[in-house]
């Protein structure tokens, strides 16, 4: 994409507040970015072969990082997330270094990293005179009359600071995926996910390869689990870790489109305007259907996964890039 | 207090009971991956339908329980033949993750058609059977039928691989993929007559949980993961491994959960499982 372009299009959205959205398409804004964030933090190792189904592990502890070192010690968030990234780089480390080591990979490495994300929640859940068990937990308001922001406490009363915090996560993690895909390690790691052996072979250090992406992924996925607690003030060991949201990162980035750096984000978008449409579509009926936009959804992934491999976004510049003069075809770039 | 009283025996003997609950559970996915090589990760899902057709024949329709079992059986059976005829088949020769992506696809739409049919509240098949007690020790009754029944299928499973025609067939299609469609051995046909097997297994498994649990949309997600686990425990599509793996699951479970809450039981299986997966990825029983 041509620079002008890209810095057209970031500041018409840094200007969308302006607009004087109402609160709530602002909030569907602000879950897109969130999401979307999310999203880009897997891909960065998942495009590379290492499909994880464990990171709702990262996103639990950067989570519940915050909100119980905030509630039991009243340490500010920004300890609290910094305490977050450093557990889950050390989580990364010892689920990372056995996995690489012992070329656990595919099937198995999925599998691993599922047990991963069903031993966070389970802790979550045991520990339940600290975390609130299943019934989740709300950080401690710092907010009052007249109160608004505090810095200190990671809480802005205004939709409008979050949509600036948040987007400006969204654009770092664009940008780390733009470094990941432009640097050596991707080349390594691309040539490790055909054929591992050769690739070690050629010097490529295998483990410390997958490392360095898994540690950037986890660091960034706990970062959005902070993001997440503090914007929504409310977690539980179901929404932020666990099988359920693991597989949904998964599944939101195969459906946005793996292998493009906005894929992720339009598979975040296209999930929640799938409900979003579903609701202003059938209006009153919404409610008679429960789960009608999972059951689509779950349909839609089948079909791509089938027919569409490369996802929404993937397909979608394929063909048009079959379709522009200069008639580069769509496999010329991979 | 003694350590080995009477109440820690209890705790191994449900471990034991639960044991077999869950090789039943694992056996279905283990065979067809030892089978296909594909992980079917809505494989409790099917369970879960399983079990909403029992439920529906027997409270709603007002079915027999044994028929409605019955019913339930060939429901998953079914299923899993069309799962590998319209769903898998289609993605056999791609990537082996998208193999496994593709059922996760499933998975989101099974749960969510329970729900658009049955709504998210807990259904019970109101089938109601008294413990059985032993000296000081109680055992409930439907996880010893659960027990024996999952003994049975296991046993069933196994001679039918071995003694039958299409059980050898099945056997040597998952040996050698390119030669046995050579030897006459039609891989497309056997692949569903495995598939439709697998699915019936996992009716079964649902014929017996839902004695044992209520039924809700997101009930594969609670024992879903522990059934992933034991297969590749016991080494993907190693079938004795799965059993082995299922029993020693189940004690880490049952005396875990004796001696702190089960929650704990649970975090020390799978703690224990990435432990093994390290020492030996294989699985404790797989072959190199």
């Amino acid at each position: 994409m041509p620079r002008a372009l890209l810095g057209v299009s970031i500041a018409l959205l840094a200007l969308l507040p302006l607009s004087g959205i109402g609160n709530y398409p602002l909030h569907l804004v602000i879950n897109c970015l969130l999401w979307g964030y999310v999203y880009t933090s897997w891909s960065v190792m998942g495009r590379l072969g290492l499909v994880s189904f464990g990171h709702g592990a990262f996103l639990g502890i950067g989570a519940y990082a915050v909100v119980m070192l905030w509630n039991n010690f009243g340490v500010s968030p920004w300890l609290g997330a910094i305490a977050g990234i450093v557990v889950s780089v050390v989580v990364a480390l010892m689920i990372g270094i056995p996995c690489f080591r012992f070329k656990i990979v595919g099937h198995y490495f999925a599998l691993v990293t599922l047990a991963l994300s069903e031993v966070t929640r389970l802790v979550i859940v045991a520990l339940r005179d600290q975390t609130g068990g299943s019934l989740g937990a709300t950080p401690n308001t710092a907010l009052a009359q007249g109160v608004t922001v505090s810095f200190e406490a990671l809480q802005f009363q205004s939709k409008i600071a979050w949509f600036y915090v948040i987007l400006a996560f969204w654009l770092l993690a664009l940008w780390v995926w733009h470094v990941v895909d432009r640097s050596m390690t991707r080349l390594a790691l691309e040539a490790i996910s055909q054929e591992e052996d050769a690739a070690a072979s050629i010097g490529i250090n295998v483990t410390k390869s997958k490392l360095f992406v898994t540690i950037i992924s986890a660091v960034m996925t706990s970062i959005g689990g902070v993001l997440y607690a503090q914007y929504q003030m409310y977690i539980n060991p179901e929404t932020v870790s666990g099988i359920g949201i693991s597989l949904q990162m998964v599944f939101g980035v195969i459906a946005g489109g793996m292998y493009v750096m906005l894929g992720p984000t339009v598979g975040a978008a296209f999930t929640l305007l799938l409900a979003e449409g579903l609701r202003l579509a059938l209006g009153e009926h919404f409610k008679q259907f429960p789960a009608l936009d999972l059951a689509i959804y779950g349909l839609l992934l089948v079909l791509f996964i089938i027919y569409l491999p490369k996802g929404i976004l993937g397909a979608a510049l394929d063909a048009w890039k079959n379709r522009s003069p200069s008639g580069l075809p769509a496999t010329a770039k991979k | 207090m003694e350590v080995f009283d009477i109440f820690l025996l209890e705790a191994v003997l449900n471990g034991v009971l639960l044991g077999g609950l869950l090789a039943l559970l694992s056996l279905g996915l283990n065979l067809v991956f030892g089978v296909i090589d594909v992980v079917w990760i809505c494989y409790a899902e099917l369970i879960m339908i399983g079990m909403y057709a029992v439920y529906l024949l027997h409270v709603q329709l007002g079915w027999p329980v044994l028929a409605a079992m019955a019913a339930g059986v060939a429901v998953v059976a079914v299923l899993g033949a069309l799962l590998h005829q319209f769903i898998i088949r289609p993605v056999l020769a791609a990537e082996p993750i998208n193999q496994l992506l593709v059922t996760g696809g499933v998975l989101f739409f099974l749960q969510a058609a329970a729900t658009l049919a049955f709504g998210i509240e807990f259904r019970s098949l109101g089938v109601k059977m008294s413990p059985v007690s032993i000296g000081e020790m109680s055992f409930s009754l439907p996880r010893i039928i659960a027990f024996a029944v999952a003994v049975g299928g296991v046993a069933a499973t196994y001679l039918f691989l071995t003694r039958t025609y299409v059980g050898t067939a099945i056997r040597a299609i998952s040996q050698d993929r390119q030669i046995m469609p050579l030897m006459g051995a039609d891989p497309d046909r056997l692949f569903v007559i495995t598939s439709a097997l697998g699915g019936g297994l996992a009716g079964l498994a649902a014929c017996l949980l839902v004695l044992q649990y209520d039924i809700h949309p997101a009930i594969g997600l609670s024992f879903g993961p522990i059934t992933f686990l034991i297969c590749v425990l016991g080494g993907l599509g190693n079938l004795v491994g799965g059993l082995v793996a299922a029993f020693i699951f189940a004690q880490f479970i049952s005396v875990g959960g004796f001696f702190f809450h089960i929650e704990w039981g649970y975090v020390i299986a799978f703690v224990f499982f990435i432990a093994v997966m390290f020492w030996r990825p294989q699985g404790i029983l797989g072959g190199k």
